[in-house]
């Protein structure tokens, strides 16, 4: 039998980033909220203080902070009709597990959405014609004049460094002069900039584009946050991706929120419990709790009044699937939506070895960086291309973590005696541009359920198709040639570049944790899951966060926006809902 | 649609599974409750430490260890430049490595069934890496006695080596029962991983590697060193265990 635990208001699925800010709003409003965490409970001072973080064996390459793939993983195949095999040792993606999800383990590329990507269809189509029918891209159904306030709120509780380019639209010097504007400038000055990014400066501004420095959530100095919680100055140790960050200089829920949330009364989490259900009323029609098991293979039901997951898009995609709310999409007939416009990132890199000069990349952070955005969304006019969307190009100097970063020229033999001294030639005298492009949703790839493999308890995996479009082959190979460019006029021997969308996506190499779409928001219950306050169409007191409700993907680094989204949720949650609680837009 | 139903079978034998992971990682332990006003459970002086893969465990035979150093030894070998993968102590870090949870597969998706995979699949071997080395490094002897006069791989000469990995490599070599390009591969990829992980793990003997290509190691704080402007930081390395001066 399961037994029923004592009902909550609120029920977090997940413990990351989107359920410590809900979690944080919502028992301001004095509801009881549960966090269900199906990793553990994890800490600086424990779990990765700096006598520990810095080890590249355990963190990364053993995975001490992704997600088992014995425990959950994907299927995966470019199209229909081949036959999609388990993902067996994470390679494209990492997710993440345990308290602070993937916040724990992220660089801290902070980047806001531009205005034209909430709008991706009205905007191209207004300005270059229709789009071409299997581009499923579609409006988010909330603006950036909206967002506004709630990327401000985010930036500010993680101490975002970087220098505003547009302040209440007047454009600022030294800023970034194509995004939407700011309310308020950053909190915290830029970070210092090493060789690499000064090289990178000046080759970008004698090409006439206009480089700004990256917003960090690796603190340029130390910061007190809103919520009274204090982090520590960068210290540029390089160990930011993959790693938890020892030295409280990373925003991170540990490092922001978290401390806060403990002292509350009316909060509380519960590790290594796993949501298996979201279960429905007798109606249908509402949500009246969740099915998880605990540590001992115990089933429990939790009832509460509403029900939030803060997964990862991967998991609250499945878990929506397997809860048999709304319908799997079908890309023969259109009819569905969850699995619906799964996107990714199109990404391409430029590699450039100095000769004379020592670029020491291990002096570094996860979101040290200058970048261009002179090509990205619709900053540039597309007309004749083909494509439309664009990417940034940024120099970041993340690591020279040895076993993962060990670049070598073009022509050098894989391994043995060539290979060795090429590695110990180029280790300290190299830098790399990032072409980070955006992925626009097309018919074609998607998520469903596995029709073999099963996880532990004989359940479907989830199945991605997912293959490069000829949009995403356009976009790399117009804006991949002006890193080239731009990497060559730095000053280095040679460059060698990489491109992924010229071959078909391959689920090895890792390319970016930024797996968007499945549980997409919009205007209507025919073209989304989640309404514009990603409240369940279905089921209106079930909420859905994460970059699962983007229709399709920006040429950013997701996390700001999938916070900004968060808090525009939960104010919602807050001001509309929890006085009537029912839908809150008419379908 | 209606909810996916969860095998009750499966459920009674996950518990165990669960236990079993639990005895074997001390630091996952049972679940929690946290908060109330409770704070953030923190106790000073207490940390996890790494405890995994620096297990005195063996997994090699010595006939094994053998093949598995001389492999290392060519894929990263020593010279007038700096020392390789041999004198960096590979072996020791491949034995504890295999003879642990990454061995085992642990924590890796592996059931069937196993069809022929596309090139963008990433890896679909069988085999546990544990199986996967045990089965590469018998059939790579086979290979070597049957084409070298009854020799195994460790007594080849350097060249005769080499020309054995490269074929193995660009897959001119096969074996029976375990793919010669997947043991390949990853015998690469875990000399790699030894030759630069921390001195921890068994590999890097007094952080040979590190040295050779210049890492400072298991630092955090560079911040002295921000304005280098394209001058060498030399610096010499720190291992999790420290440095040999500190105990000296």
């Amino acid at each position: 039998m399961v037994e029923r635990k004592r009902p909550v208001d609120v029920v977090l699925v997940g413990f990351g980033w989107t359920a410590a800010i809900m979690a944080q709003e919502l028992t301001e409003e004095g509801l009881e909220v549960l966090a269900l965490e199906r990793g553990g409970w994890r800490d600086t001072g424990t779990d990765f203080p700096t006598t520990h973080a810095p080890d590249e064996l355990r963190y990364y390459w053993r995975h001490a902070m992704f997600q088992e793939t014995a425990r959950e993983t994907q299927t995966f195949r470019n199209r229909r009709g081949q036959t999609a095999l388990p993902i067996r040792r994470w390679g494209s993606y990492l997710p993440g597990v345990g308290v602070g999800g993937a916040g724990v383990h992220w660089n801290g590329q902070t980047f806001r959405f531009l205005p034209s990507d909430f709008v991706a269809k009205t905007h191209n189509e207004e300005r270059y014609g229709e789009l071409p029918e299997e581009m499923t891209v579609q409006d988010y159904g909330v603006t950036y004049e909206e967002l506004e306030p709630h990327f401000d709120r985010f930036e500010k509780l993680c101490g975002i460094s970087g220098k505003a380019g547009n302040l209440q639209g007047r454009i600022v010097q030294g800023g970034n002069p194509f995004e939407g504007f700011r309310s308020d400038e950053y909190p915290n000055p830029p970070m210092e900039m090493t060789f690499s990014q000064h090289r990178f400066e000046a080759a970008a501004n004698g090409m006439d584009l206009h480089p700004f420095p990256a917003p960090s959530a690796n603190m340029s100095r130390a910061y007190t946050n809103p919520l009274g919680v204090q982090m520590a100055p960068c210290t540029y140790c390089g160990f930011c991706e993959k790693f938890g960050c020892g030295n409280f200089s990373k925003a991170s829920p540990q490092t922001t929120i978290i401390p806060v949330l403990m002292n509350k009364p009316n909060f509380h989490l519960r590790t290594h419990c796993e949501v298996m259900q979201v279960l429905k009323d007798r109606s249908g029609e509402r949500a009246r709790g969740v099915l998880y098991l605990d540590a001992h293979g115990k089933l429990w039901e939790q009832p509460a009044e509403i029900v939030i997951l803060c997964g990862y898009q991967l998991s609250n995609t499945r878990l929506m699937m397997l809860s048999g709310i709304g319908e799997i999409y079908d890309p023969q007939t259109g009819d569905g939506l969850v699995g619906k416009n799964y996107t990714y990132q199109v990404m391409s890199g430029v590699d450039i070895f100095f000769e004379e000069e020592y670029t020491n990349e291990f002096i570094g952070a996860g979101a040290l960086g200058m970048v261009v955005d002179d090509y990205n969304g619709d900053n540039f006019d597309h007309s004749g291309l083909g494509f439309i969307g664009g990417a940034y190009i940024a120099c970041w100097t993340t690591n020279q973590r040895p076993i993962e970063s060990h670049p070598v020229p073009e022509g050098t033999p894989e391994w043995g005696l060539e290979w060795k001294r090429a590695v110990q030639r180029n280790f300290l005298k190299h830098t790399s541009l990032s072409v980070h492009g955006a992925s626009m949703a097309h018919r074609d790839n998607y998520l469903d359920l596995d029709p073999t493999y099963t996880d532990q308890w004989g359940r479907p995996l989830m199945r991605m198709t997912y293959d490069f479009t000829e949009n995403d082959r356009r976009l790399s190979d117009y804006i991949t040639p002006i890193a080239e460019e731009i990497a060559r006029n730095m000053g280095g021997r040679e460059i060698g570049v990489t491109r992924r969308a010229d071959d078909a996506y391959d689920i090895w190499p890792y390319q970016t944790t930024h797996n968007t779409g499945g549980t997409i928001m919009g205007e209507t219950p025919d073209d989304s899951v989640v309404n514009r306050y990603l409240q369940s169409w279905d089921l209106p007191n079930l909420f859905i966060m994460g970059a699962g409700v983007f229709p399709q993907n920006a040429g950013y680094n997701p996390t700001d926006t999938v916070a900004a989204l968060t808090y525009w949720s939960a104010q919602a949650i807050r001001e509309q809902y929890l006085r009537d609680p029912g839908p809150l837009v008419q379908a | 649609m209606r909810p996916v139903q969860i095998s009750r079978r499966r459920l009674l034998g996950s518990s165990l599974l669960t236990a079993a992971a639990a005895v074997t990682f001390p630091g996952l332990g049972w679940g929690r409750q946290y908060g109330q006003g409770g704070g953030v459970p923190w106790s000073p002086g207490v940390a996890d430490e790494p405890y995994y893969g620096t297990e005195p465990l063996e997994f090699f035979s010595a006939a094994e260890r053998r093949a598995a150093d001389a492999i290392t030894a060519r894929l990263i070998p020593s010279d007038e430049s700096g020392p390789g993968a041999r004198e960096a102590d590979v072996v020791t870090f491949l034995d504890r490595q295999l003879a642990g949870f990454y061995g085992r597969a642990q924590r890796w998706y592996m059931s069937g069934p196993f069809p022929e995979p596309l090139e963008t699949q990433g890896y679909q071997a069988p085999q546990t890496p544990a199986q996967l080395w045990r089965a590469g490094l018998a059939a790579l002897d086979d290979h070597c006695r049957e084409t070298h006069d009854g020799r195994e791989f460790a007594e080849l000469s350097e060249d005769e080596q080499d020309a054995v990995l490269t074929g193995l490599d660009e897959e001119e070599i096969e074996f029976d029962g375990v793919s010669a390009k997947q043991f390949f591969d990853f015998a690469r990829e875990m000399t790699i991983e030894g030759f630069f992980c921390d001195p921890v793990y068994g590999g890097n003997r007094d952080m040979l590697g590190w040295r050779y290509v210049g890492f400072p190691g298991a630092r955090y704080d560079y911040r002295d060193f921000l304005a280098h402007n394209g001058a060498r930081v030399d610096i010499p390395p720190v291992s999790l265990f420290g440095r040999p001066e500190w105990t000296r």
